[in-house]
């Protein structure tokens, strides 16, 4: 710790820490634009500024800009000092010039960082009485809008998404007072992570473009902290809502996990939750129907034998309610075999205590990453921003003696340029990633495997070596193996992706070489889904066991949760699963293959419309909160119609329901695998000066009028029977636990830059520590001791063709591609070939080909990756109009006469 | 008096060859440099007290130690800032286009005393004969093995290129050179770190301006002794000095460092032009407070010109006489400079093109009285430290000063509601 003096107050501060971030750690207000706590500082917009001092004697001082300078032990500052308060609100009036007097019409008005700031530097009338600059702007694509008239060219967007991000189409043009922020012409922003410009922008240039589709002002909504749905990484997401719709998904900051940004995907999927495809009322169908559902349904769940069907897209608490409802015995994860097979796999390593899995946050810091079988950026996008970031670590680390304070982006960019550390790019095809890769690798899972072990191989020799590789791929790996051996913090990211398990045996080869004692190797392993880990650590039997089980007729009914199972296995197979019952229940949120089938199907929530828990792929359990009572009453949280349905079974009434909190607590007590679950939030007693937690802040307008057409009396306020948090705006309005924030706001900042007042440091994790508690799924796994299986080189057969999946961001997640946006930016169905396989087809890219898998026929354009190999086919993964393909595949290609 | 800058320069005849150079010594204190320790080249210069002819006037030779020499930085950058874009000054052109050997065997030995192997001489982008006159000459010295690889056999190596830039003022700021150079937006860098230790692609580099340069072969030639000598007051060395403006002989005069403004406008200039009389002049190029009258007996020196309240600057004058609107004259390097701003910092960036609007607008008769405050409000807090770079301080020099000596014309103009000079 320093000692500086603020205004003649003496504070102890961390050394290395620039003024302004060390300021507003203390909780003083100092205005900023261009400084970004993820970003660091540049010193671009001024308005920062303080008075520095010599010593304690020096009255005149000098102006200084708090985020260029940094702390050193008894400095003089002054935030108030009269030239540096009329400096920062000139400061503003400059920038005001030309920013237009349109925050009614505005966006961003009411959680604008401009706003906010003009305010606290007490700027109130403009002098400049020329004509404001205008600008053209430009269509940038479903994402994000663009209104560069608002501008006031703080950098941050370029430093974001260039710098940050790795995108290539967003840039500053031109010079002086005509610069502008943009693309080279109208288009669509190609970044995976561009909607994040609406959080860096302070102000209305870049603003949610699906928001603006049904627009609400920040302080009129109803929020919830939640997690997000798309993805196995758990990114913290804030959800908000009006007049019964979700409006807007924004990142909610966890210094573990996500920080500052989310993909794209998380961002803008959220609208399946508005799709007028929501299933709405409870239906039963007529063979059935008693005439009154309860009858109905106790009727079939009376008759005979029920089979549970789980799901890795629903909470761990609705997964076990029905687990619950059928019996332990009679409870199915809704994956395929293969699926199941991997997942398994991956948490018996993750627990086997002999590597580490790093929060994605923690993953920045890798030195050198190994990527096997995985293309991050479609399959865990924010990981993928993550190693972006660590390939700057190594490079970081070397600059260690030069002085330069690693919060000073802009020396610290000119000084390292374009140094980078190690990562390495195993994947069939060519990833966003290679273009920062030192090495790649393009070849078949089988060959990506191999190349694995050879790499373990070079680190413990005991590791068996693959039979016949090439020397030039046995050189390779040996470099692998020494950089990786001579890494501090080495990385080793694979996944499911492939459907390979091989390449995971491969993945925690290295990792077992790699372990020195305490020292252990750090495994990412991405996975499915949002809930795939959590499924998994259930440890029942995949949906081909349950095929198997259902044969004969030996249940009744099966009871199908948040499940469309036609995306899991092949049509004819889910048709015949479907056969052997009598009842089929279905509970889902939108209508599906499956939903089709139902005999009887039930509105369940979404993410916004319940509480729940997820479990990441770190084994984080993260608790997501309903955002809004839904009006359509049917809506309710899987678990608790299950929860209902139970009680029918046994013969009592509905009135006894479990809330939340009881249904984890017999969770954890039937699974002790999910001890932890229970403090993944504070529990819905939890009170703050016996206050609840407003989802709403104080400035929510309309609270009487809202639902006037209705009935002109106010109607109270829907009860949350599940969590501390209140469907009002009144309540407790201190800070809440970070599991429990559900928007940031702090006086005097309405923007979410007011997300450093949540934390214990400018930047750094959340007060109280960062949301989620990492299972240690005690008891569940003994350590993986099976000997390693090294396949055999891929070889191209004659007859078939082996088939990839190749992941999409936006087209292979089932929920996300219901949001318009979203699905506009899915790629079309297409088979893609290496140029050797297409040459022999004599056909081009275009021309249209037929892919004959197991039964299934699909017609397909063909895309050209001259990097894929001989006899290997990429096909898109989890398209709606390509599901169902059992993985890993093999198809038959012949080239149409169309 | 000597002349060491330009005597080899006459544009009576094309610029020395190589082999005239030679002929004429040129190279010689090549030859002897290398025979040097870098560290004592260093010193030397240092001893001799050059400073930097580009306008800010630091000691060379203490610029040059800053450095690292231990070893440890195999990649250094010797960079000669030939983007001489200061409105009113256009000396280094003649330097260049008069003896570009000159500059190139100064580069040498400043590369070499920094021990860097790669140099770039940054020429602005409409010098166009001096572009021609500098790639021929490099190219007889690496013919002749001045330059590239085992430099006259003693093993030191020294790639020089020849880079032009686009055209923009900001380029003369070493650091937003250093960005363009590297092929991005040319906005300044904040020092710290300097690039003397992290520059050109992140590695040790000097800038230094191209009058500068052609001074080291005649110190490394004749001592620092010899060279302090050549100063009339303060300063050490010679200085191309420049009027331009209503004089009757506008032009460029090698002089001892510390020569009067009287003299150089009386004597070099003949004086103001028949009918027109002096009223100011800005005494290094278009960033420099004006100098009036009473100052006309300074010498032009760094601190002699400092004490009157300006900057040498880079030494080349305008005048500003009096059948010229000061009003109008302000706004046109207003114009210049609003227009010269990168756009990377806020005060710049908004605030020149609002005092440039503001002047246009006292100049076409619509100024209030309330607007002389603003145009002083800029003038304070477009102040060195405020902005990100010195474009703006520079900028506010013209201003502020003509607000001070011409406080009258501005009043005028305002409760004329009209320019009286139209």
């Amino acid at each position: 710790m320093v000692r500086i003096y603020i205004d003649q107050k003496p504070y102890d501060v961390k050394p290395g820490k620039n003024l302004l971030e060390t300021c507003l750690t203390l909780g003083l207000d100092l205005p900023y634009f261009c400084w970004h706590p993820a970003m660091g500082s540049v010193g671009a917009c001024r308005q920062c500024a303080v008075k520095v001092f010599k010593d304690e004697n020096d009255r005149t001082g000098r102006l200084v800009m708090a985020c260029m300078e940094g702390v050193r032990d008894n400095m003089y500052l002054s935030v108030n000092d009269p030239t540096a308060h009329d400096f920062r609100s000139q400061n503003i009036e400059w920038l005001m010039s030309n920013h237009p007097h349109d925050c009614a019409v505005c966006d961003e008005g009411g959680s604008c960082h401009l706003q906010d700031m003009t305010v606290m530097t007490g700027h109130a009338y403009r002098r400049y009485r020329y004509p404001k600059r205008t600008y053209q702007n430009q269509y940038l694509g479903p994402f994000l809008h663009h209104e560069m008239n608002r501008c006031i060219q703080c950098y941050r967007c370029v430093r974001f998404y260039k710098d940050y991000a790795g995108g290539k189409d967003l840039d500053v043009f031109a010079a002086h007072n005509h610069v502008y922020f943009g693309r080279e012409k109208d288009g669509v922003l190609e970044n995976e992570f561009s909607g994040n410009l609406a959080e860096v922008c302070p102000t209305g240039v870049f603003t949610d473009k699906t928001l603006r589709e049904h627009y609400t002002r920040k302080w009129d909504m109803t929020m919830a902290p939640s997690i997000c749905q798309h993805c196995s990484l758990g990114c913290n997401i804030i959800a908000g809502e009006r007049y019964g719709a979700l409006r807007q998904i924004t990142n909610r900051f966890n210094g573990a996990v996500n920080g500052y940004f989310i993909c794209d995907r998380g961002r803008y999927g959220y609208e399946f939750v508005n799709d007028p495809d929501r299933v709405k009322q409870p239906a039963v169908r007529a063979e059935n129907d008693g005439g009154n559902l309860f009858e109905s349904i106790s009727s079939i769940l009376a008759e005979g034998k029920m089979i549970g069907i789980g799901s890795p897209r629903a909470s761990l608490e609705a997964n076990f309610a029905l687990r619950r409802l059928v019996g332990e015995e009679h409870f199915y994860q809704g994956i395929p075999e293969n699926e199941a097979r991997l997942m398994s796999k991956i948490l018996s390593i993750q627990l086997s205590g002999h590597v580490y899995t790093p929060p994605l946050k923690e993953t920045e810091y890798a030195d050198v990453v190994l990527v096997l079988g995985e293309d991050p950026t479609n399959s865990a996008p924010r990981l993928a921003l993550a190693l972006r970031q660590a390939v700057r670590t190594k490079p970081l680390e070397d600059m260690a003696g030069s002085n330069i304070p690693l919060w000073h982006d802009a020396a610290v960019r000119e000084l390292i340029q374009d140094d980078k550390g190690a990562l390495f790019m195993a994947y069939p095809v060519h990833t966003k990633l290679d273009e920062l890769a030192y090495g790649t690798l393009h070849a078949a899972p089988e060959d990506i495997a191999r190349f694995g072990f050879a790499i373990a191989h070079y680190i413990d020799s005991n590791a068996p070596v693959p039979e016949s590789m090439d020397a030039q791929a046995l050189e390779s790996a040996k470099h692998i193996a020494d950089l990786l051996q001579k890494a501090e913090r080495p990385l080793i990211v694979s996944g499911t992706t492939l459907f390979n398990e091989d390449i995971i045996q491969a993945a925690y080869q290295i990792g077992r070489a790699l372990e020195k004692g305490e020292k252990k190797a750090g495994l990412s392993f991405v996975m499915p889904e949002c809930n795939s880990a959590g499924l998994a650590m259930m440890q029942a039997p995949s949906l081909h066991a349950a095929m198997k089980a259902a044969e004969g007729g030996t249940f009744a009914t099966a009871v199908i949760l948040e499940n469309d199972l036609y995306r899991r296995a092949a049509r004819a197979e889910v048709d015949n699963f479907f056969r052997a019952f009598k009842n089929i229940i279905v509970l889902d949120h939108l209508q599906n293959d499956t939903t089709s089938k139902a005999t009887v199907l039930i509105p369940a929530a979404t993410f916004a419309e319940g509480e729940g828990t997820l479990v990441n792929n770190e084994l984080r359990a993260q608790r997501f909160f309903q955002v809004f009572m839904p009006k359509n009453e049917h809506i309710r949280e899987s678990w608790r119609w299950l929860d209902e349905f139970g009680q029918f079974r046994l013969g009592t009434m509905p009135g006894d329901l479990r809330e939340l909190d009881n249904l984890v607590e017999e969770l954890v007590g039937a699974m002790p695998q999910f001890k932890g679950v229970e403090s993944a939030a504070p529990s819905a007693d939890f009170r703050i000066n016996g206050q609840r937690i407003p989802r709403e802040p104080h400035r929510f307008s309309g609270r009487t009028a809202i639902l006037a057409n209705v009935a002109v009396s106010e109607p109270k306020p829907p009860q949350d029977t599940d969590s501390p948090l209140s469907f009002t705006m009144e309540g407790y309005r201190g800070m809440p636990p970070a599991p429990l924030t559900p928007f940031y706001w702090s006086p005097g900042w309405n923007s979410g830059q007011s997300v450093h007042k949540y934390q214990s440091e400018a930047g750094g994790p959340l007060r109280g520590g960062d949301p989620g508690v990492r299972l240690a799924g005690e008891g569940l796994f003994s350590v993986n001791g099976a000997p390693s299986h090294i396949p055999a080189a891929f070889k191209r057969q004659e007859q078939a063709m082996a088939l990839v999946p190749l992941a999409h961001i936006f087209g292979s997640d089932e929920l996300s591609v219901h949001s318009p946006s979203v699905e506009g930016r899915s790629p079309r169905p297409y088979i893609a070939l290496g140029s050797r396989d297409a040459e022999r087809l004599q056909a081009v890219e275009g021309d249209i080909l037929q892919m004959r898998i197991a039964g299934q026929v699909f017609d397909l354009p063909l895309i050209l990756k001259n990097e894929l190999p001989e006899g290997l086919a990429g096909l898109p993964y989890n398209l709606p109009s390509m599901s169902g393909i059992a993985w890993p595949a093999q198809g038959v290609l012949t080239k149409t006469g169309l | 008096m000597e002349t060491p800058l330009t005597q080899h320069i006459s544009f009576d005849r094309p610029c020395y060859s190589l082999r005239d150079y030679e002929k004429n010594g040129g190279y010689q204190a090549l030859r002897k440099a290398l025979s040097l320790s870098p560290e004592n080249i260093t010193n030397i210069v240092q001893a001799s007290d050059l400073k930097g002819r580009g306008g800010a006037g630091f000691n060379t030779g203490m610029k040059w130690s800053f450095v690292p020499m231990n070893g440890h930085y195999p990649v250094k950058y010797l960079i000669a800032n030939a983007d001489e874009m200061e409105p009113g000054t256009f000396k280094d052109r003649m330097l260049m286009e008069g003896n570009p050997h000159q500059l190139i065997e100064g580069m040498i030995i400043s590369a070499f005393a920094i021990q860097a192997n790669i140099s770039y001489i940054f020429l602005r982008w409409a010098y166009k004969k001096a572009g021609r006159l500098l790639k021929h000459a490099m190219d007889e010295a690496y013919a002749a093995g001045y330059l590239g690889k085992n430099i006259l056999g003693t093993g030191y190596n020294l790639e020089m290129y020849l880079h032009t830039g686009v055209g923009r003022y900001i380029c003369g700021e070493e650091t937003a050179l250093l960005n363009a150079l590297e092929g991005k937006r040319a906005t300044p860098r904040a020092k710290p770190p300097f690039p003397q230790v992290s520059g050109l692609f992140g590695k040790p580099t000097i800038v230094n301006n191209v009058e500068t340069l052609c001074n080291i072969p005649h110190i490394i030639n004749n001592g620092p002794d010899w060279f302090k000598s050549l100063g009339k007051g303060n300063d050490a060395g010679t200085k191309i000095y420049g009027v331009s403006g209503r004089v009757k002989r506008p032009g460029l005069w090698e002089l001892p460092m510390g020569v009067s403004m009287r003299e150089l406008i009386d004597d070099c200039a003949g004086g103001m032009a028949n009918g027109y009389g002096f009223r100011g002049a800005l005494p290094g190029g278009a960033s420099t407070d004006f100098l009036v009258k009473e100052h006309l007996d300074i010498n032009l020196d760094y601190k002699s010109v400092a004490a009157a309240g300006s900057r040498l600057g880079t030494g080349t004058m305008i005048i500003l006489d009096d059948h010229t609107c000061p009003v109008g004259f302000v706004h046109n390097l207003e114009h210049f400079f609003a227009q010269e701003s990168c756009g990377w910092c806020t005060p710049c960036r908004e605030g020149l093109p609002w005092t440039e609007k503001i002047l246009l607008s006292i100049e076409r008769g619509e100024g209030k009285p309330e607007d002389l405050d603003l145009l002083d409000m800029h003038t304070r807090f477009l102040g060195p430290g405020n902005t990100f770079c010195a474009l703006a301080p520079g900028a506010m020099e013209p201003l502020q000063s003509a607000l001070k000596y011409f406080r009258e014309d501005f009043e005028k103009h305002i409760d004329q509601k009209k320019c009286p000079w139209r």
